[in-house]
């Protein structure tokens, strides 16, 4: 069984519509959505939940202020300033780190644990999929992602599936490293624009940190001929293979208004037959 | 004054409205404008203004080291500590800095004072400016996980009398709660499409949450269908920029060059937008 994440750095590359339609080409995987946060695939592939699950993490302070004496100690102690002057905790900036309890001379303050969101064990026409909802403004995405790995892995082994195909997140932060570290091979999706370089330069330099098998895959190739050419360059020198050079196509947007990837949306189109081919290309070196 | 850009979605364009709100702000007022690039894992804002650096510097995090001589591995530091980051065997202690949220708990509750704080890298900031414009922006180190930490150190770089615009990461959790604090207006981008109107949602509810006087501006605005309007006729939100989807602006972008320097015509777009949030953020404030 192995795991094949896809990433891109930079948002809005087309990440998720790109899952989305490996997941219709592909047989025998399980589904993973690891960009907990503002997370699309659902969209495209209308999952029905069969498990919700409540994610518990991490703690907030509550100060009882029958108990408290104002003496402002975790005022002082308190690194996040989420102790205002006026003994309220604001709950927004409070890491739950626990000093302001544990110093606490009047044991007035009480750690709260935290329902940080949900995961869900679902099955789609693709496939049986992982997904998950992390609160907002909720920390510790990074464990989220994780259980939702976790989940994926469990459901593989049980259905005796090969793979585990991973829509992540953007960026190159806690939940991007939460869902690369220890994959086998990584996917990015970039797009032949000066930031979209940028943005590919860092993720590659963060999936080579993890050593993972990297492939890259430029979306709307055709919008700039000279940026296309640069991203080949960059990622000819680190010996990294572009496996799919996919065209603009607003069929792409259609696709996602009829809530379908574009693989069941349009086939012939000229989009899905470039994704196809990447995705026959992925089957061979994964072996798959 | 500290107006953010944000977006639950990514590749909205939070970017390419921050830097030209900045430049056409600036241009227009000839007042000192402070640009905080705060999408520390994906900075692109120098990309497009192509500043003068000034200075850079590393942002550090403390993060506990043990003395073991003075330690007797009595386990009150991994008792204490929430995130795991530091652990307590019998004759070892372990840190794991990646974990670590710079409390300072374990130093404090060590009866031997055998933890001391050292100073891990997060990253750099940088310093630079064009014209009238500062930029300050945040580069997280390849393999750190954290953002907030080193996104609350490039908002100390500023000062409240700045008149100041925050590009934030996307998403809706923490590092975007870090950016998007002490804010007086957020400006939300996002595109008339199922995934943009989808992420708004969310985006909205964060910003509900944190109380903060929020708009739409909706980036490629001809594409996709209607449905992002018709959410924010229903839940009242306005509406106060538009940017078409042209294939000459989306070309202009991907050589990194700024909208309102080439194509000046779309400075229309961005004009009404100060007197807006003036007047937004003073009837808040009353």
């Amino acid at each position: 069984m192995q795991e094949l994440i896809v990433l891109s750095g930079k948002g809005g590359t087309g990440k998720t519509s790109i899952v989305a339609s490996l997941a219709q080409i592909f047989q025998d995987k399980v589904l993973a959505d690891c960009d907990v946060d503002a997370a699309d695939l659902h969209l495209l592939l209308h999952p029905t939940i069969l498990e919700k699950k409540e994610f518990w993490s991490g703690k907030t302070a509550f100060l009882h202020p029958e108990k408290c004496i104002e003496c402002g100690q975790c005022l002082d102690l308190c690194r996040f300033k989420a102790i205002q002057e006026n003994f309220i905790i604001d709950k927004i900036s409070c890491e739950g780190c626990g000093v302001c309890a544990y110093f606490c001379p009047q044991k007035a303050i009480e750690m709260q644990e935290n329902m940080a969101g949900y995961l869900f064990v679902s099955t789609t026409s693709c496939g049986p999929m992982i997904h998950a909802r992390l609160g907002t403004g909720e920390e510790n995405s990074g464990k989220l992602v994780a259980e939702v790995r976790n989940r994926a892995r469990q459901k593989a082994q049980k259905e005796n599936l090969p793979l585990i195909l991973i829509d992540g997140p953007p960026g190159i932060g806690c939940p991007v490293i939460a869902s690369l570290a220890g994959a086998k091979s990584v996917l990015i999706i970039t797009e032949p624009t000066l930031s979209g370089l940028h943005d590919l330069e860092r993720v590659i330099q963060l999936a080579q940190h993890f050593q993972v098998q990297t492939f890259v895959c430029i979306n709307k190739a055709d919008l700039n001929p000279r940026q296309v050419k640069e991203t080949i360059d960059h990622c000819t020198e680190l010996g990294i293979k572009i496996i799919g050079q996919i065209p603009y196509d607003e069929e792409i947007t259609k696709a996602q208004i009829a809530g379908q990837n574009i693989i069941e949306f349009n086939p012939q189109s000229l989009v899905a037959q470039e994704i196809k081919m990447m995705a026959q290309k992925l089957k061979e070196y994964l072996k798959i | 004054m500290q107006i953010a850009i944000a977006s639950g979605k990514g590749g909205t364009g939070k970017t390419t409205i921050a830097t030209n709100l900045a430049y056409f702000w600036q241009k227009q007022m000839k007042k000192k404008i402070v640009l905080l690039d705060c999408d520390v894992e994906e900075p692109n804002c120098h990309l497009f203004l192509k500043p003068t650096w000034h200075s850079s510097q590393k942002a550090t995090a403390k993060i506990p080291s043990i003395n073991l001589e003075q330690c007797t591995y009595c386990g009150k530091c991994s008792d204490l500590c929430q995130f795991g980051a530091i652990s307590c065997l019998k004759d070892n202690v372990l840190v794991f800095p990646e974990l670590c949220h710079s409390c300072g708990g374990c130093t404090l509750v060590c009866p031997t004072k055998a933890i001391i704080e050292v100073e891990k890298e997060l990253g750099e900031i940088k310093i630079g400016a064009q014209d009238n414009l500062q930029i300050i922006h945040g580069y997280l180190k390849i393999g750190e996980p954290m953002s907030p930490p080193l996104i609350r150190k490039v908002k100390e770089q500023a000062t409240q009398e700045d008149l100041i615009i925050v590009d934030c990461p996307p998403g809706t959790s923490c590092p975007v709660i870090e950016a998007l604090k002490g804010s007086d207006f957020v400006l939300l981008i996002t595109e008339p499409t199922p995934f943009g109107l989808h992420d708004l949602k969310l985006a909205v509810e964060v910003v509900r949450d944190l109380k903060i006087p929020f708009a739409v501006g909706i980036n490629r605005s001809t594409l996709g269908n209607s449905a992002l309007k018709d959410y924010c006729a229903r839940e009242n939100i306005p509406i106060i920029l538009e940017i078409p989807h042209e294939r000459n602006i989306a070309i202009a972008y991907s050589e990194g060059e700024l909208l309102l320097k080439k194509f000046p015509q779309y400075e229309k777009n961005f004009a009404p937008l100060w007197s807006y949030i003036q007047e937004v953020i003073s009837s808040c404030k009353n």
